[in-house]
């Protein structure tokens, strides 16, 4: 990766060619929208809304399943920069079988959804339990080769910190955390109704910042594995206090609403002017400095 | 900086023709320019994006009876409430012309309606395509603004025939083509300005969830229509692949323009 930041899971990553973009407006790695074992058409609109604090979503994980992305996943070499594809299931066996296939493209890394809080089947639930977590990621390590596995944590977990020791010591090498938080939900009182159709969203953007750098604290703490820091990045500040907290690569998503998409570039400009002010040559350096 | 249904009353309600009406709101969306959209909600039905075809003093949209979503929305009547967000999107550059063409196709009007009138003072080239007479909309409208031609697919009003078989007829003496319509039609009406070497902007449709440029649903190639468009340059149409061949489905699945349309009625 030339540079620390990430395209998070979940926004833009339909197409190659909008990957390309987004790595050449300097994201140092891009992810694929979640891909499921097969057609899920997601929710109804409203289905992304922004308001004073943070952006809240209940998009659904659509997804045209893996066999309709073979051809797109064909052409990740294309983008220009390392690719994640994340990748959702309602059970261990779904998981492994999206998995298996995607693995066959080489992917920088397979990110496991087991984080979303948006859907009954999928996500939120397995990524809850130590147990649960640990035997996705085993199960997905048994078919995916040589592709690293990252399982993406949700802070709506008594102890996010021991979920990603158990994904740990079931092979994951690293963690990404974190998920949107939620579900919240916002209503429109004089239609007197909760404005996104599912009623329930995922709630992400600077609102979730301090809960983001809490839980890859944690995790630090707990894990010798990169992590990936997500959750609320919109300025070079933040992303420089994300690897303070522990994250070797940190995610962002939300901050393209808060500073459009050339957001990549300019954190990295902002990133530069404060490690050459602060004497810090390079980004490692910054990676867990926080802990005592 | 929030983007959140902001709860309009329905004004008024105008029939342009028994499919189309435009629904006219009690309040403005400051700043708003031809080609922009709104993301119109209705409870508990869905959320979808629609051109502003009244601006700046009057705010409407136009609606043509298709499918679920503007079958509930021919159900408003004056007083009604419904959620709108936004301005999004570009809209159409009008400082680049001097003698412009607009060539619309059946609902495509609704967004060229106000930039007829805003560039009434260019004296521009406006052609109307539709199926038939009926519908035609805006005649009105677009006479004041300083006329229309018109063609029709049976020949029951102007031409019979197509919008882009008269967009060839002026294209020598036009500089910039403003368009909006099917995309086969906007297709044509490229092909025509790049053979002329007559530059144009033309606004694309997808299916849509955000409306400000994170989700990546309305992508064609690399490009957000909610954003970076939905008007778009003659070499920004230049570098799309998909452009008069694909969409995608609200699940993601690239498909032919033909299966998009059909899932879209």
């Amino acid at each position: 990766m030339k540079n620390p930041t990430v395209l998070a899971s979940g926004f833009l990553g339909v197409n190659v060619e909008m990957l390309k973009r987004v790595a050449e407006e300097g994201a140092g790695a891009v992810t694929f929208k979640s891909i499921g074992p097969r057609v899920k058409s997601g929710h109804r609109n409203p289905t992304v809304l922004a308001y004073e604090w943070g952006v809240i979503n209940a998009v659904g994980l659509p997804s045209s399943g893996y066999k309709d992305m073979e051809e797109e996943l064909s052409k990740m070499k294309e983008v220009g920069a390392p690719v994640f594809v994340s990748i959702y299931g309602a059970s261990i066996e779904e998981f492994c079988e999206v998995a298996e296939a995607v693995a066959k493209h080489k992917p920088a890394v397979i990110e496991l959804n087991v984080s979303c809080p948006n859907t009954k089947a999928e996500g939120m639930i397995f990524g809850c339990s130590e147990k649960l977590a640990s035997e996705v990621v085993a199960a997905v390590k048994d078919v995916s080769g040589k592709v690293p596995v990252m399982p993406k944590l949700t802070p709506q977990t008594l102890n996010i910190a021991s979920v990603a020791k158990a994904c740990e010591e079931a092979g994951a090498d690293a963690i990404a955390a974190i998920n949107t938080v939620g579900p919240g939900m916002l209503i429109n009182i004089e239609a007197r109704k909760p404005v996104l159709d599912y009623k329930r969203g995922g709630i992400s953007g600077p609102a979730i910042r301090p809960i983001a750098v809490r839980c890859v604290y944690d995790i630090y703490e707990a894990v010798d594995l990169p992590i990936l820091g997500i959750g609320g990045v919109t300025e070079g500040r933040d992303v420089i206090e994300m690897m303070q907290a522990g994250a070797t690569a940190v995610g962002i998503g939300s901050g393209i609403y808060y500073r459009g998409i050339d957001i990549f570039s300019n954190v990295c400009d902002e990133m530069k002017v404060w490690m050459k002010e602060n004497g810090c040559r390079n980004v490692k350096e910054l990676v867990g400095v926080a802990h005592d | 900086m929030t983007d959140m249904p902001v709860s309009n009353i329905v004004k008024k309600v105008v029939e342009e023709n028994k499919e189309v009406r435009t629904i006219f709101l009690e309040g403005n969306i400051p700043g708003a320019i031809p080609g922009q959209f709104v993301m119109v909600w209705l409870p508990e039905v869905d959320e979808k994006p629609l051109a502003l075809s009244y601006m700046n003093g009057e705010t409407a949209v136009t609606v043509q009876r298709k499918g679920k979503f503007s079958k509930e929305i021919f159900k408003l009547k004056k007083g009604d409430y419904f959620g709108v967000r936004g301005p999004y999107g570009n809209g159409f550059d009008v400082d680049v012309c001097k003698r412009p063409c607009i060539i619309a196709g059946g609902l495509g009007m609704a967004p060229l309606a106000p930039l007829a009138e805003k560039l009434a003072k260019k004296k521009p080239v406006v052609i109307m395509g539709a199926g038939s007479r009926e519908k035609l909309i805006f005649m009105k409208r677009m006479e004041k603004a300083g006329g229309v031609k018109c063609a029709t697919d049976d020949g029951s009003f102007g031409r019979k025939g197509f919008a882009t078989d008269l967009l060839e007829e002026v294209i020598g003496r036009v500089d910039v083509v403003y368009g909006c319509g099917p995309e086969v039609m906007l297709k044509k009406a490229y092909e025509i300005c790049r053979k002329n070497k007559v530059e144009c902007q033309l606004s694309l449709e997808r299916y849509m969830h955000c409306g400000f440029g994170v989700c990546g649903s309305c992508a064609i190639d690399g490009f957000r229509v909610c954003i970076d468009g939905p008007v778009f340059s003659s070499k920004q149409l230049s570098k799309m692949t998909e452009f008069g061949k694909f969409a995608r489905l609200k699940y993601g699945k690239k498909v032919s323009l033909n299966e998009y349309y059909t899932w879209r009625e």
